[in-house]
């Protein structure tokens, strides 16, 4: 059945949402949320393959046989707080970005620096 | 998914902004759903916690409202289109959901499944395989970490004199007024956060939990303390320049188990090596190596959320002097 794949369509749908917030919004705040969408589809991306029908959370207890795959949930766990840490990094530069030019619209800062030349 | 639509849509950043709590909660949810507690756990406290509240810090600073203007909207929907559809149909190949027999289930996993108990004695497979077969991995990880906050540090941190007491009782005096409901009940419960940070940084072993929910759950406590009472008095309690110490003797603790298992005359982070007795060595090199994790996440989640407060408090008292 081709439905089974739907959690792969999911992922995409939220990645392609990610994807246009950042080509089509100028403002900068709204990149950083936009590839913060994008991240979190990578991360379902990796749990939902990690899923075992029947299985039960990787936490070994007597009597339970199926367990889902640990590995993707080490890898992304871990990416989640380093996605934090470089997003507080893109935060940071965008209020340095504020200071400088006045503004975190891309096309605002673009003519500023237009100007300068 | 639908607040992933709303959240292009809306315009006034700070809505944005609270979707994105929400959108970050409910993926953590559906991690549940996925049986990755683990994970799950760390999205609650990062996504629908820290990275609000960060993002909150950082729209008091550069303006609240999004020009409506986008360029070129049906060009870059176009991309997104394309760019989706091919992706859909790479996926026509892809193993279906939840099978037993993918083939992301059969190569490592089962190891860790089937001997980890053995060979680390830990019953989270989560935790076994992060601090210990992956070890250099999460290693490598945790200095990502310390670099993005000494960029943070870099990029925002402005010298600034300490205030004196008699300042610091004037704003308390006068918080006391504002928030009071909210300070007495922050203050009960405070230490039950903290106190719950450290069960989920020594109980990771056998639930989940671990250094990295543990530090963000510990930051977060001292984040709340210090939006309740106010920066300086923060910074009073907790120290800058001890806490940025903190921050790099969890690395140093991190990589100094490795260098400890290599002088033993095994791998790097091999922590067989730590003890006669394997399983007792693993036990001993997982709490070093979590409690490493824990101190430098807890200290730069902590570096990170200092820096942008007490950047925006200059801004204040700048934009005051002005007037």
């Amino acid at each position: 059945m081709i439905l089974g794949l739907y959690n792969y369509w999911i992922v995409v749908v939220l990645m392609m949402v990610g994807f246009y917030i950042v080509i089509a919004h100028g403002n900068l705040i709204k990149k950083i949320v936009g590839l913060t969408i994008f991240q979190t589809s990578v991360f379902i991306f990796y749990i939902s393959m990690a899923k075992v029908d029947g299985g039960t959370a990787p936490i070994l207890a007597e009597g339970i046989t199926q367990y889902s795959n640990p590995l993707p949930h080490v890898l992304i766990l871990t990416a989640i707080v380093v996605g934090i840490a470089t997003t507080a990094l893109g935060l940071a530069l965008a209020v340095r970005i504020k200071e400088a030019y006045g503004s975190i619209e891309e096309e605002e800062i673009q003519t500023k620096d237009n100007l300068d030349c | 998914m639908a607040v992933a639509f709303a959240i292009v849509r809306m315009k006034d950043l700070f809505a944005v902004i609270m979707l994105s709590g929400i959108y970050g909660l409910l993926s953590a949810s559906f991690f549940v759903a996925m049986d990755a507690v683990d994970v799950a756990f760390t999205e609650a406290s990062v996504g629908a916690g820290i990275s609000t509240l960060l993002m909150l810090v950082a729209i008091t600073m550069t303006g609240r409202t999004e020009n409506p203007s986008r360029h070129k909207p049906l060009l870059a929907l176009a991309v997104v289109f394309v760019t989706g559809s091919l992706l859909i149909y790479g996926t026509l190949d892809m193993p279906y959901f939840g099978l037993a027999t993918d083939p992301v289930h059969q190569h490592v996993a089962p190891r860790y499944i089937n001997d980890s108990m053995q060979e680390v004695g830990v019953p989270n497979i989560v935790t076994s395989v992060l601090a210990s077969y992956r070890g250099f991995d999460t290693f490598g990880e945790v200095v990502v970490i310390f670099t993005a906050g000494m960029g943070v540090l870099a990029l925002l941190s402005v010298v600034r004199k300490p205030k004196d007491m008699a300042e610091i009782d004037l704003i308390n005096k006068s918080m006391h007024e504002e928030h009071l409901i909210l300070r007495i009940v922050a203050k009960i419960m405070i230490p039950f956060i903290l106190l719950f940070a450290l069960y989920v940084q020594f109980h990771g072993d056998f639930g989940p939990g671990g250094g990295f929910q543990a530090g963000v759950i510990f930051a977060a406590a001292i984040i709340l303390y210090s939006m309740l009472f106010g920066m300086s008095t923060a910074r009073k309690v907790i120290n800058q320049s001890y806490i940025q110490l903190f921050a790099a003797i969890g690395v140093l603790l991190y990589g100094s188990v490795g260098v400890i298992s290599l002088l033993n005359g095994k791998n790097f982070l091999d922590y067989n090596a730590l003890s006669a007795d394997p399983v007792a060595g693993q036990h001993l090199g997982i709490l070093l190596v979590e409690l490493g994790v824990g101190f430098t996440v807890t200290s730069v989640m902590v570096i990170i959320f200092f820096n942008f407060a007490g950047r925006r408090n200059d801004q204040q008292n700048k934009e005051n002097n002005d007037l």
